[in-house]
Parts: structure tokens; sequence; C-alpha cells
């Protein structure tokens, strides 16, 4: 029986919190091999990072608890050793890197230092550590390898801190490289990159990588077999291709359905009425960076304009410029015909109203101490020409239901809803204001692939009904293709192209445009392994 | 229909019997709560009733031994060293110790917070001026600044009240500026501001919540503080001036009989202590009731607060 590197055998965990005793996985049992990659695909609260937590020793003993079964390494029993033997596995035979590099690396200590740590705790030279420390930085492709060894975490990029820890992890040679969540911080272009370097190294060492994500894109690039997870049990199991050709379960379905960029691209509007909202060489800048170098655009009404750069684009600083949450430098926004830019408070407040946002994170952008009731009715309040107080219950209610809740749920705290349905409290406030045009920054990015789904379908029938324009700011190019009428792509705070979305997507004219497409994951294994090919193809020319 | 009901008859009443039901699910915060209502009744009350006996003195029971029920109920706590009776004594300080702490801590927080709120929210030369401010009484040490002002202006309580209050102002100031600072930032004040929110709406509807508990944490203790810096100003002569009384003179009065008699001492340490510890479980178990996020932990009765 022993013949797989690792397996986790009917594994049961169970967390004893102040609401009672949450079951965070049941009975999983999965494997893997050498020179393998398995892949975890759930979504937030599947408990797919729970049974990796247990390989590493990660869960916390006393609200937690291993109800049950067996991880075998080598055929050993994980869970029958002392703490000491965990710690001799740990870094040198598991390791492991994270979302948030940042998070696990000392700031104050250099990388080097830290590389070469690892090394020397498990017995390593210290003059030895330190030329294989700078190997490794060298092999994960950070540039000037010499210099980033004097360098401190903060100095570097967020791809290049991931590659510092995968460098981290690579330092004792480990059989074993669990990765959770490893590229859901990082640009498409970063993450390509990085999930490259990732099989790369495991080619080269043969290590079994064991992957944990919500995205099928990545399980698409990488995993040659899938562990589909849902409420803390496994549902479905297989090689990563069948599991997207045959799903068998429901979930497994669901997930794949729900999977944006499969819908039909909509057909290119008439433009040639006065737009909604005209941007005209719009200016920003903080201190000498400039954040935004002229950007010009314009949205119809009823129309959505798309956003997508990588984070540092300027795509969020245009927002904000638009709305006069940060002051442009320069330019103008003429909304019907009224510039923005120089417009004073008075007639700012007036126009509030027309245009809303959504932000990111409704866990942030909704006030935690106010109820559903206090939070819609706001609108209200500071514009109390829009809605006698009597009404106010009855549209409070009336926005719930439109949104996809219930009435009842006016009187509760955000902290009682789930994050999809957070977001479906800040659409509802958005929506009190009666705006004409609405700003989404990244308004689903946070959100997990079913609950986004739903999310997109829902300002899509609001646009409908209420003939809303969007400015919808994403990171993610298929959300963008199945919901935009018109993209901009920015780059380093210039629009580089801009066009319908069929004419970017299918033929884009920049080459910004074309790598940014060509890195975006497919859900689909084959399409992916087909630009594989491609991209090996053009590198040597 | 029901909805309609419920929604006409409930809040009012609603309101108060959860908060009862809030307070009695901790139960150390409860009794906390019934005995700073009884300071307060004594504070009240005490001097009306009690004045007379409390001054009167009486040689024969000079320093006379607490648990002495032959001399009477006032004398349960023992006499001090003019014979006046404890207990009596320690009722009557209530109202001279309650205002001046209360006032004390009540005005610098006013003072402290709106200067915090402004120095936190405005981007102007407010924002530069007003920690500066803060950092001007923090270098002068407080109990010169009060000798000074106490000797130049007459002894009285208001007197005390206003010094001891401007000492403490810095320490409200820079919490909720440091606060401030970092609410303001956060996305729903964007929000907030997106809606056309006015600056007071955000800074008083948004904020100002946020900061309350830990500027109301902060008070509770120093409501001790400002009893205690009292006592030294009274017991530098320049503070409360007897036949008034204190808590802390009392204490300071009882310090040369410590090795023969620690009851002079004790009982009103003892009250300072008390009043002290109750305001601090209060306000613990008042960051709770008022947290939305929290409230569950007093919701589900019985549990520890963590």
């Amino acid at each position: 029986m022993a013949d797989h590197l690792l397996e986790v055998r009917d594994l049961s965990v169970e967390f004893h919190t102040a609401a009672g005793t949450v079951k965070a996985v049941q009975g999983v049992t999965w494997h893997l091999d050498r020179g393998e990659t398995l892949a975890i695909l759930g979504e937030s609260g599947s408990g797919k990072s729970v049974s990796a937590s247990a390989v590493m020793n990660l869960i916390d003993m006393p609200p937690g608890k291993i109800t049950s079964g067996q991880i075998l390494l080598d055929g050993k029993d994980m869970l029958k050793m002392t703490a000491e033997q965990r710690r001799q596995i740990n870094g040198k035979r598991i390791a492991m890197i994270f979302q948030d590099p940042l998070a696990h690396l000392n700031p104050v200590y250099t990388v080097g230092w830290q590389i070469a740590e690892i090394m020397t705790t498990h017995g390593t030279a210290k003059a030895e550590a330190q030329s294989r420390a700078l190997a490794l930085l060298k092999r994960v492709g950070l540039p000037e390898p010499e210099v980033a060894m004097g360098k401190y975490p903060h100095q570097f990029s967020g791809g290049q801190r991931q590659r510092l820890m995968i460098a981290m992890a690579m330092a004792c040679k480990p059989d074993i490289l669990i990765a959770d969540e490893p590229t859901t911080a990082l640009d498409v272009t970063v993450q390509a990159q990085i999930l490259a370097l990732m099989e790369e190294l495991q080619h080269e060492t043969g290590m079994g990588l064991l992957l944990i994500t919500h995205d099928l894109g990545v399980v698409a690039e990488i995993a040659d077999r899938v562990v589909v997870m849902n409420g803390g049990r496994i549902v479905e199991e297989g090689g990563a291709a069948e599991v997207y050709r045959n799903p068998k379960h429901p979930y497994t379905k669901k997930l794949i359905d729900a999977a944006p960029g499969k819908g039909a691209m909509p057909e290119e509007r008439d433009r040639s009425a006065q737009p909604l909202l005209q941007v005209e060489n719009l200016q920003l800048s903080y201190g000498a960076f400039k954040a935004l170098k002229g950007a010009s655009f314009n949205i119809m009404p009823g129309e959505t304009v798309a956003v997508v750069g990588e984070s540092g684009s300027g795509k969020s600083t245009l927002a904000r410029a638009i709305l006069r949450l940060e002051e442009p430098d320069g330019g103008r926004a003429l909304y019907n015909g009224k510039d923005l830019v120089t417009m004073g408070a008075r007639e700012l407040y007036g126009l509030r109203r027309d245009i809303q946002m959504v932000f990111q994170d409704p866990t942030q952008s909704l006030n935690p101490r106010m109820t559903v009731f206090q939070l819609i009715s706001e609108a209200w309040v500071i514009h109390p020409d829009i809605l006698p107080r009597a009404q106010w219950k009855e549209r409070v209610g009336e926005l719930l239901v439109k949104v996809g809740l219930s009435r009842e749920m006016a009187q509760r705290y955000p902290h009682q809803f789930s994050g999809g349905q957070r977001q479906r409290i800040a659409i509802a406030r958005a929506l009190a204001m009666e705006p004409k045009l609405i700003i989404c920054d990244e308004a689903v990015s946070a959100l997990d692939v079913s609950i986004q789904a739903q999310v997109i379908a829902l300002l899509e029938g609001l646009r409908r009904e209420f003939d809303l324009s969007y400015l919808f700011i994403a990171h993610d190019l298929p959300v963008v293709k199945d919901f935009a009428d018109r993209v901009i792509v920015m780059k380093s705070g210039q629009i580089v192209e801009e066009g319908p979305v069929r004419q970017v997507f299918e033929n884009p004219a920049q080459p910004y445009t074309r790598a940014l497409l060509a890195a975006s994951l497919d859900p689909d294994p084959e399409v992916q392994a087909r630009r594989r090919a491609e991209r090996k193809e053009a590198l040597p020319a | 229909m029901t909805e309609t009901l419920k929604s006409a008859g409930e809040p009012p009443k609603g309101r108060l019997t959860t908060f009862l039901k809030l307070l009695w699910a901790d139960k150390f915060a409860f009794f906390a709560a019934v005995f700073l209502l009884i300071v307060v009744l004594c504070a009240v009350f005490g001097p009306l009733l009690l004045e007379t006996l409390a001054t009167k003195q009486n040689l024969r029971g000079r320093n006379a031994a607490p648990f002495d029920l032959e001399a009477g109920w006032a004398m349960i706590l023992g006499a001090d060293a003019l014979g006046r009776p404890l207990l009596p004594r320690i009722v009557v300080a209530a109202q001279n110790t309650i205002f001046v702490a209360a006032g004390a801590v009540f005005f610098s927080m006013l003072i402290g917070t709106a200067l915090g709120l402004i120095a936190g929210y405005s981007r102007g030369r407010a924002a530069q001026m007003i920690p500066r401010l803060g950092d001007v009484i923090m270098s002068f040490p407080s109990l010169l600044l009060a000798v000074i002002v106490l000797y130049i202006l007459e002894p009285s309580v208001v007197n005390i009240v206003i010094v001891l209050a401007i000492t403490r102002i810095p320490i409200y100031l820079r919490t909720a500026r440091a606060e401030v600072l970092e609410v303001r930032e956060r996305m729903f004040v964007q929000a907030a501001k997106v809606m056309g929110a006015s600056d007071r709406r955000i800074v008083f509807r948004h904020i100002l919540p946020v900061v309350l508990p830990t500027l109301l944490t902060i008070a509770t203790l120093d409501f001790a503080f400002v009893m205690l810096a009292e006592s030294s100003l009274s017991f530098l002569g320049i503070g409360i001036q007897a036949p008034d009384i204190t808590w802390g003179l009392m204490v300071s009065q009882g310090r040369p009989y410590l090795t023969n008699a620690w009851w002079l001492s004790f009982w009103p340490g003892l009250a300072i202590i008390l009043t002290t510890l109750s305001l601090n479980l209060l306000s613990n178990w008042m960051r709770i009731a008022l947290d939305p996020t929290q409230r569950w932990r007093l919701e589900m009765g019985g549990r520890k607060n963590g």
C-alpha cells in the first residue's frame, strides 16, 4: 500500500467554535505520487486547505481536532510522529508556499539570509548555504541575484516575492511542494510565469506538487489530476481533462458552467448619440509618480465599458479620479456635458446621485456597525429629495428583493451575510441612489466563481431594467468577455487599446493586449494545452 | 399586518429589554452596574442625609477599630483620627470624588476627542497644529502644571476639574487622531463619500462609532488616575480643602496612621478600586454590546467574553 509518496486516508477535522462544532473536512482521501501535480479545487469554505494544513501540522489544536484518518508519507503515519519528527519533515521533505508571500517573509531580514537560514537550520554549513541560496535565486529567475541577496522583502514586486517563496521552498530539495493559492494575488501575466516556473522545477526535481486553488484555469494549466471539494467532502476525483469533459457530480457541473468566458460576445452598439460620460486626457499624479497619463474615452447611455490591466496600470486611479475621490491634475470628464473635474462641491453633491460605485471588497465597503436598512437608506438621508421617509422601509424591501435577498434581512448586520450576499447589499445601496452610471471597481474579483456568475447576471439584469451604464474595472479577462460591450486596456497609466469587446478579444492590435490574452487561463485543459504548445513554439523565435 | 404591528410597538420597549438582557448576560458587568448605581446614589443623596454625622468629631473614638458593633452602625468601618465615623464619610465624600473625577474625565474626553477628530480628519493646517498642542501639554509635568495653576487661582472643585481635564486631554487627542487616520481610509468611508455624504456625517456617523469604544475604555482607566491625581493635589494642600472631603484625600489623611490604623486609608482606597473596576467591567461589556459583530458573545449567554 505504500506506493504513494503522500497519502491522506479518511481524514476528518473538526473545529470547536463558539457557534458549535464545525466539521471542516469529513472522510477526505487523496494521494500524491512523485512527479505528479494534484490540484484540490474548491470554493471558499469547502475545506480545500484543511487537509494540506493537516499535512503540514499547521492546524491549531485546541480549536481544531483531527477526529479520524491517517496521513502517510512513504507509508509512515505522520499523525503518530512526535512534534520533533514532524519538524524534521516540514521544510526538508515537504515545503509550502502561500497566497500572500509578503506575510510569510520576515521584513527585517534580507532575503538571502532568510533562504540560507532554512538550510542552516536543517544542518547545512553556512558558506554552502549562502552559495546555494544564490544559485536558487538565479534559478527562480530573479534579476541580478547577487544584488537581490542583500535586499529586503518589501523591495520586490508581488511576482518576485512569490519567486522568493518558491526559492525558499526549494532550498532543501523537498519531495513535495504544497502551493496554497500561489497565484491568486498575482496579475495574469505573472501568474503564467509562476506556474511555468513551478512546472519546470517539478520536471527537474521530480517532486510531487499539491496545488490548492479555486481557479479552474490554474487546474487546466498545470494539474494532472484534480480533486473537487465541496462542504468538506470530496465530490469528484479524476484526470483534469476527464473531469472537465465529463463532470459527474452536479456540483462540478455547476462549477464548470459558472466559469466565465463562454458566453457570446455582444454585438457592437450604435455610438452616434451624445455620450453619457466623456473623459478627455484625464491626468493624475501622486507626487512625482504619474498614475494616470492622459486617459480619454466615452461611455454611451446603457453601455458597459470594461477597463482591464494589471495592478499598477492606473485603472482604479481612473475610477477614483472620475469620482473625485482623488483630485485630477488635468483633463476633463464631461458628464452630460458638465465637467466633473472642475465642478464645485455643491454641484458635485447633486451628481453623486447619478454616478455610484461598487467596491471590490464588500466586507470593507459596508460599515460593520450599521444594519442593512441603515446602509441602504443612508442614500436617502444624504439626498432627502429622492424619497420621503415614510416610504423608506418599503423601498429597502423592494431593493433587497431586486438584488436577490429577502425583505426580512433589513435588520441584520453585514457580518451576518456571506461575501456574495454582501456584494448584493452594496449593489442595492448603489441602486438606492437611482444612478445612471455605476462604477464597479473589481466588484466580483473577491467572490467565488459560482457567486461571481450570479452577481454578473444580476448586474446584467439591472442594466436592462434601469438602462444603467457600467464602468467595469477588472483584471479578469473572461468576466469582461461575457459582460462588457467595450474594452479599454490600460498599461502604466495609459490606455493602450480600446474597442468593442469582439474586436479586442479576436483581433487585438497591440502586443500588450495579445500578451494579456495569451496569459489568461482558460478552464478547458485542452485549450490550455494548445496555448502552452503555442507558447513553447514562440519562445525560441 | 403582524409586520406593521411589530414595527410600531417593538423598538422603544424592545430596545430597553434587550439592553437589560445583554447586561444580565454578563454577570460581572451587571454587578458593576449595580455598584456604580449605588455610588451615584451616594453621591447625590449622601451629603444631604449624612453630612452632620460625617463631620461630628468624637475624640474618644479616635482611630476606632472597624467591625465594632457596640459603637453603632456608623462606626462599622471604624473612625478616623478625629473620631469621625468612616462609613458616612465615604458616602459623603463620594459626591466630591465623583464630581471631580467624572467632570475631569468627561471634559478631557470631550475636548480631546473633538480635537483628535479634527486633527485626524482634516488635511489642512489644523492637522499639523493640534497634535503639537497635545505635545506641549504632555511635555509639561501635569502635577507641576496643576500646582502652578491652583497656586495662582483659588483652589476650588471647579478649578481642579479644569486643571485635571486639561492635563488629560492629550491622551484622548492622540488616540482619537491615530484611530481616525486609520478609519478614514477604510472603504466604507470612501463609499459614504461617493454617496455625497457631508464631512460631518462621515465623521459622526461613520468614524466616531468605530473610535468611541477605544476612547471609553481609556476613559474608565483614566477615572482612577484622575481620582488619585486629585488626592495628590489635596495632599499638597492645593486640592480639595478640608472640611470638604474626597476619597483620595481620605487615603492621604490616613497615611500617617498606616502602621497602627490601616482602615483609615483602606476603606476609601477600596472604594476607589471598586469604582474603577466596575467602570472597567462595564466599559468592557459596552464595547462588546455596541459592536454588532461581537454581540453574539453576550446573546449566547453565560459564556465568558474574550
